[in-house]
């Protein structure tokens, strides 16, 4: 931060004698870079108090040294050497840590996709087909009405209707679709992934509905009068266009289920593990630097999906 | 004081009712003795962490009552108490934590000991905690962090537990149980009687076992040594190979379909019990109470192999001290006086202090939860619903049978971090 008040303040003057002349020294306080400074200011500082200065401690302590009951604030590699214990002495079978990360990804990925296919086509119902914006507010609101409880409840309450005895299964049964219950309704990878699906599909709706509706109706009115059919306008003109917000989407859904364990805990019977879990179990029994250095692992991860994804389409631009 | 009032010109009402807050202030700190003691005295406060076992309003509110002293109850999770000692020792003032977790929290230093001779009734605490038997004379098993291995310290600041007894206490006892299984006799319709039947076939994708680790490795030991497979120099305290050899086990178990879900919480044990997810599983004696009063047969199996244990008590933070540290010892002795004890014994704990749970408790009370006997009426909740009919009797017996039974006790073992790990592995496998 000082530095680049620092800059600015030997730059602006400069600045401001080449643009206006005529103007007294104490305007360089307000020159426009200055103001940029001032706006973007409460943000940044936000940002390092609460994520940047966070995140370098987390990195540190991931190379202490710990006991049962204390941190040791020693150089030590332990955290990543313990978390990967075995892992080579293993191959060319997979150890639990790398199998825990890939069971991860795949859940991550199937997420993805499905809260993508569901988001986009609701976005894009809302943004092309609901005509009147009072509508398309009222809708869009309903939407909401979901995150008027809080994400436990709405999870939990799949497990009555999944259960064993549960709605879905007396239902099969009473109709003799199947004369036993179906026990990979609940606590089963389907299980997760619905109750993923049905919690962040909405982080998918807004970006995209927020790109679609800024499109220029215009444009698609060119495509149909260029002769283009409703597919080719769809790839074309639309997903280009809402690119932004797909992307958007796709980073919020990944970040939080590369990090969720609540979820996945609860509707996996807790006997589905994802990095988060690791982490929580490695935290309660007080090994902090392994927790933390499965959190750098986990982040590395992460990054590097979200490079990928703003490699494909340069979010920055697009805005 | 009329005529008082009338020179320095303070009307009857004002007077009136500053003497009210006054009055009300005194009743409110407990000090009814001397109004200038009144003016000087600022409100006692203590602030409580533990789990949620000993934390009733029931209880605060007594408290408040019979000593003055306000309770602010901050609840967390074993694994967050554990932390929170670590972490924040100063946001607390009185600590309930379990005995297992001493080997983490005395080396840390962040508790201070209690003084045994400021416990009014240190000698009256039953001796499952001082000698590790029963009052009546049955020896109970040592294996895991047993309470008496860990109830004293060399010195007021060491860090090292005396063998002998001493005049500093780590952890005043308050409460234990003996646990074992959980089963639905409706779903189940044969006897249960082994820890080895949570790994029968039979059971297939309904069993269930607790997922924190430190207890869950203990369960898993009684259920190797049942089935034959191995036996344990100390199931508390496991070499890394008993370890591995315990998860391959549990893992084997698990991967053939065995379990249903694992649990972490109190809830979560009852929902997957009383919704017939589960028919068999590692459970809490209040737990399946609850799923009774739920009007779902559930049972609290004792089982041939005995039980596996958990005590927990009271200690202080570190930084207290002066009148704050007189208020504590005040709470821990008003503690053992009677109600508290009557109170956790009514929900199928049992209280450190005997004899005093007993003179605060009805006969019948007595004869039901701690002497096996068929309940004369109906068992009553601490809040007054029904838990049973007149004529139950209370599943493992009396106090003797079911504390003289217990085989081993929640632990942390010196291989700790390792087993974490691979307990780890296992719920990942």
């Amino acid at each position: 931060m000082d530095t680049s008040e620092d800059i600015l303040q030997q730059a602006s003057p400069d600045l401001v004698r080449g643009s206006d002349k005529a103007r007294p020294a104490k305007a360089a306080r307000l020159s426009p870079s200055f103001i940029s400074w001032l706006q973007a200011g409460p943000m940044m500082l936000v940002f390092l108090a609460f994520f940047l200065i966070p995140l370098v401690f987390v990195v540190i302590v991931s190379f202490w040294d710990y006991n049962e009951y204390q941190l040791l604030p020693a150089f030590s590699g332990r955290g990543y050497t313990d978390t990967f214990e075995g892992c080579i002495a293993q191959l060319p079978d997979l150890c639990t840590i790398a199998k825990t990360y890939l069971k991860t990804l795949k859940l991550c990925f199937l997420v993805w996709a499905i809260t993508l296919f569901i988001g986009f086509w609701v976005a894009y119902f809302l943004a092309f087909h609901v005509k009147s914006k009072t509508w398309q507010m009222g809708l869009s609101l309903l939407c909401t009405i979901p995150f008027w409880t809080s994400n436990v409840i709405r999870m939990i309450a799949w497990i009555p209707l999944l259960g064993r005895n549960g709605l879905v299964n007396s239902g099969l049964m009473k109709i003799g679709l199947v004369n036993q219950p179906v026990e990979w309704l609940l606590f089963s990878e389907f299980s997760v992934v619905l109750a993923l699906v049905h919690l962040f599909t909405f982080f998918m709706v807004v970006p995209i509905f927020n790109s679609m509706i800024r499109i220029d109706k215009s444009l698609i009115e060119a495509a149909y009068d260029a002769g283009a059919t409703g597919l080719q306008t769809l790839l074309n003109v639309i997903i280009p266009l809402a690119k932004p917000g797909i992307v958007i989407g796709s980073i919020f859904v990944i970040t939080i289920v590369m990090g969720d364990f609540i979820t996945i805990g609860v509707m996996g019977g807790q006997q589905i593990a994802a990095a988060g879990k690791i982490i929580e179990t490695r935290v309660n029994a007080l090994q902090f630097p392994a927790a933390a250095a499965n959190a750098v692992i986990l982040l590395v991860i992460t990054f590097l999906i979200i490079t990928m994804m703003s490699r494909i389409v340069d979010i920055k631009k697009e805005l | 004081m009329t005529e008082t009032t009338k020179k320095t010109g303070v009307s009857r009402r004002t007077l009136l009712k500053s003497t009210a807050g006054l009055a009300g202030l005194a009743a409110g700190s407990g000090a009814i003795t001397g109004f200038p003691y009144v003016m000087s005295a600022e409100p006692k406060v203590l602030r409580y962490l533990g789990t949620a076992v000993n934390e009733g309003d029931d209880i605060s509110k007594q408290c408040l009552k019979d000593t003055g002293i306000k309770i602010e109850y901050i609840t967390a999770t074993t694994d967050d108490v554990t932390k929170r000692v670590m972490t924040q020792p100063n946001s607390f003032d009185v600590l309930d934590t379990e005995y297992f977790s001493l080997k983490k929290l005395v080396p840390s230093g962040n508790i201070l000991a209690l003084d045994a001779k400021k416990i009014k009734e240190f000698d009256n605490i039953t001796p499952v905690f001082t000698k590790g038997e029963t009052p009546g004379g049955k020896k109970i098993g040592s294996q895991g962090t047993a309470p008496w291995k860990v109830l004293y310290l060399e010195g007021k600041d060491s860090k090292t537990f005396s063998k002998t007894a001493t005049e500093f206490v780590t952890l005043i006892p308050t409460v234990y149980n003996a646990d074992t299984l959980g089963i639905r006799p409706d779903l189940i319709k044969r006897p249960i009687n082994s820890w080895s039947e949570l790994l029968n076939p039979e059971f297939k994708g309904k069993a269930s076992i607790l997922n924190i680790p430190s207890i869950g490795i203990m369960d898993a030991a009684m259920v190797v040594e049942a089935t034959g497979k191995y036996k344990y120099a100390d199931k508390g305290n496991m070499t890394k190979e008993e370890i591995d050899l315990t998860m391959k086990v549990m893992t084997e178990a698990k991967k053939a379909g065995q379990f249903r879900a694992f649990w972490k919480d109190f809830n979560e044990s009852v929902n997957l019990m009383a919704s017939g997810e589960t028919v068999i599983q590692s459970m809490w004696s209040p737990a399946v109470t609850k799923v009774r009063s739920m009007g779902i047969a559930c049972t609290f199996q004792p089982l041939k192999e005995g039980y596996r244990s958990w005590a927990s008590g009271f200690c202080v933070s570190k930084g207290v001290s002066g009148p704050k540290l007189d208020w504590a010892y005040e709470f821990v002795n008003w503690f053992l006086s009677g109600y508290a004890g009557a109170y956790l014994n009514r929900q199928g704990y049992y209280s450190a202090v005997l004899s005093t749970a007993k003179a605060n408790m009805e006969p019948y009370e007595w004869a039901y939860w701690m002497e096996g006997k068929p309940a004369e009426k109906d068992i009553k909740a601490p809040d007054g619903s029904l838990l049973e009919k007149a004529g139950a009797v209370r599943d493992g017996g009396s106090y003797e049978d079911r504390m003289g039974a217990v085989a081993c006790w929640n632990a942390v073992m010196d291989e700790n971090d390792y087993m974490v790990r691979k307990w780890n592995e296992f719920i990942a496998a």
